[in-house]
């Protein structure tokens, strides 16, 4: 019997010649990560074991969710990590001035390539199945537990099969393609499953598209997503991935539970409306949402290409004046190229506010909170109530276009509108 | 093991982030962080939740981030057991991973509400609804899964010597 994508990578890493949907596995990990939320309660955990770090150079530790420190609890936090970081020698510890947002990062830095099994101690972490990996968020203990093992359990996901045919339309992104598919199957539409993507139309999908859209596997529920590999991420990984790696393709006789199947020609700019990912839109069928807030960056849209798409929407206009417009690179790097293209100075000309990197503002942490009654489009990947601040504030989701011409127009917009 | 209590009952898609809001999570010390639990779904639950107490929800329960935060403060509280129609997979794995008792009961959830009593005995696999009467079979759990909860959780299994 054939083997996806995922199912190839978690054999080689469980050391069996295969496994299927439902198996219970123990699999070595290439890498783990850990913020500055989850590490501090990993590291309590990882103390009760009492055993040294099984190799320092794969754990990842990135300080990005309440830093820079937004109060003295964060701070002390952030500290307990840089200080365990310190103490067991961890190779790649982010310091706030060299620290992104973890998802926007690692793949920069080439932390991450095909075929490798990452976790985190994160959510998003799915992000990386864009580059071909295996990866998948985890909990706190896990992570404790996998810096002294260097082993975690996984039982192997069933996979869903998702088609692309087609090149997406001017002003439709990775995003919409992500939304567009969650709006189809729900939030609990890949609930345990791994969501691997197919099909000609991958090669029209540059690597930001395909790290948005695996970023957001989790919001159906997804364990994993996961591109095969090309000459996009070939060249994406030049330069920055220098260790030997194997990437993996799905045999022709694989086995999926189901398979989706997606037009990116016939897509169009979508929002998710609150208080789910599920609840998506076209743009034009928004009808008249007034909003006080925009937030352009994120794990999800904080890349140089996001800020290009924000930019070009912002060249020679202004912010509405009912409206507060955030942008936030998702690391040094984003930024400093930013800045370099111009795109920095289009923001502050537009009126907007452009930050650090940190993830602040996408689960309610600082740098952007919303009060009661208000609303916001933001390229993060969450609208769940309370997400971003008050209880009765609300969130809704887009890629970069939607949310730059939104923050022009003053009211939920399409770039064409503007 | 056996564990019989008054049902807290929520719906469907209950998220980490109204289990416990990221707004908290610069608490490090569980016991302060589980006056919060629940908070923004409901503001009654940290104040009156008994030890032994159920809490029963709809589809995808813990759905959203990773925060080990949310099992964490719904074991702190004292509850004995999270039975839902599904669970989110981070939350599930957190679950086991910590200790806290979690049933998938499938569609049967719909006739469990507030205030029920349920007993769950989780070495027979039975559910029973001692309000109503209804009682319901569950699948055991897989044999790792056994080992990792007879052992008292991950860092114990660890500790005996576990994913060597």
């Amino acid at each position: 019997m054939g083997m996806t994508m995922t199912e190839k990578i978690l054999a080689r890493h469980a050391g069996v010649a295969s496994v299927s949907a439902g198996d219970l596995i123990v699999s070595q990990v290439d890498l783990i990560l850990g913020n500055d939320i989850t590490t501090p309660p990993a590291i309590v955990e990882f103390n009760k074991i009492g055993r040294p770090v099984f190799n320092p150079e794969k754990i990842a530790l990135v300080p990005d969710h309440f830093t820079p420190n937004k109060d003295i609890r964060s701070a002390q936090m952030a500290k307990t990590v840089k200080e365990f970081a310190r103490k067991h020698k961890i190779k790649h510890y982010f310091e706030v001035g060299r620290m992104g947002i973890e998802h926007v990062l690692l793949p920069e830095v080439g932390l991450v390539a095909p075929g490798e099994v990452i976790i985190g101690a994160d959510s998003h972490t799915c992000t990386y199945g864009a580059l071909n990996a295996f990866a998948t968020g985890i909990g706190s203990t896990d992570m404790g537990a996998a810096m002294v093992t260097g082993k975690t359990w996984f039982k192997v996901p069933s996979a869903i099969r998702v088609e692309l045919t087609g090149k997406l339309p001017k002003y439709v992104t990775g995003k919409d393609v992500i939304l567009t598919l969650i709006g189809m199957i729900g939030v609990e539409g890949a609930r345990y499953q791994s969501i691997e993507f197919a099909g000609p139309g991958v090669a029209a999908l540059s690597m930001t598209d395909r790290l948005t859209i695996c970023n957001m596997a989790i919001e159906a529920g997804g364990k994993n997503g996961i591109f095969p590999m090309d000459e996009i991420t070939a060249a994406y990984l030049k330069g920055r991935v220098e260790r030997p790696f194997a990437a993996v393709e799905a045999d022709g006789d694989a086995v999926y539970e189901r398979t989706v199947k997606i037009d990116l020609s016939a897509l169009e700019p979508v929002v998710a409306f609150p208080h789910l990912p599920e609840n998506v839109r076209k743009v034009k069928e928004a009808g008249d949402v007034a909003i006080d807030q925009v937030v352009i960056g994120s794990c999800t849209n904080g890349r140089l290409e996001d800020l290009a798409q924000a930019a070009e929407i912002f060249a020679g206009r202004q912010v509405h004046e009912r409206v507060r417009a955030i942008i936030i690179p998702g690391s040094q790097t984003v930024y400093m190229e930013a800045m370099e293209k111009g795109y920095i100075k289009t923001f502050i000309e537009a009126g907007c506010v452009v930050s650090t990197p940190t993830c602040g503002p996408c689960l309610g942490g600082y740098m952007g909170i919303l009060a009661e009654g208000e609303r916001a489009v933001s390229t993060t990947n969450r609208n769940f109530r309370g997400r971003m601040g008050h209880i009765d504030s609300e969130v809704y989701l887009s890629g970069p276009y939607v949310a730059a011409a939104s923050a022009v127009c003053g009211r939920i917009a399409g770039p064409e509108e503007v | 093991m056996k564990v019989s209590g008054k049902v807290w009952r929520y719906g469907d898609h209950v998220d980490t982030d109204v289990i416990i809001p990221a707004r908290y999570l610069n608490i490090q010390d569980p016991v302060e962080l589980a006056e919060h639990a629940m908070e923004d779904i409901d503001t009654t639950f940290a104040a009156n939740v008994q030890p032994g107490d159920i809490v029963v929800a709809g589809k995808n329960f813990g759905c959203g981030s990773s925060r080990e935060h949310a099992p964490l403060v719904i074991k702190q509280k004292g509850v004995a057991c999270v039975v839902a129609e599904s669970f989110a997979r981070i939350f599930y794995r957190n679950a086991i991973n910590i200790g806290l008792p979690v049933v998938e009961l499938g569609e049967a959830v719909a006739g469990i509400e507030a205030n029920h009593r349920l007993t769950v005995d989780l070495g027979q696999g039975i559910v029973t609804n001692e309000t109503t009467g209804q009682a319901w079979t569950i699948k055991p759990l897989p044999a790792f899964v056994q080992e990792l909860t007879s052992a008292g959780g991950l860092i114990a299994y660890v500790k005996e010597g576990g994913m060597a």
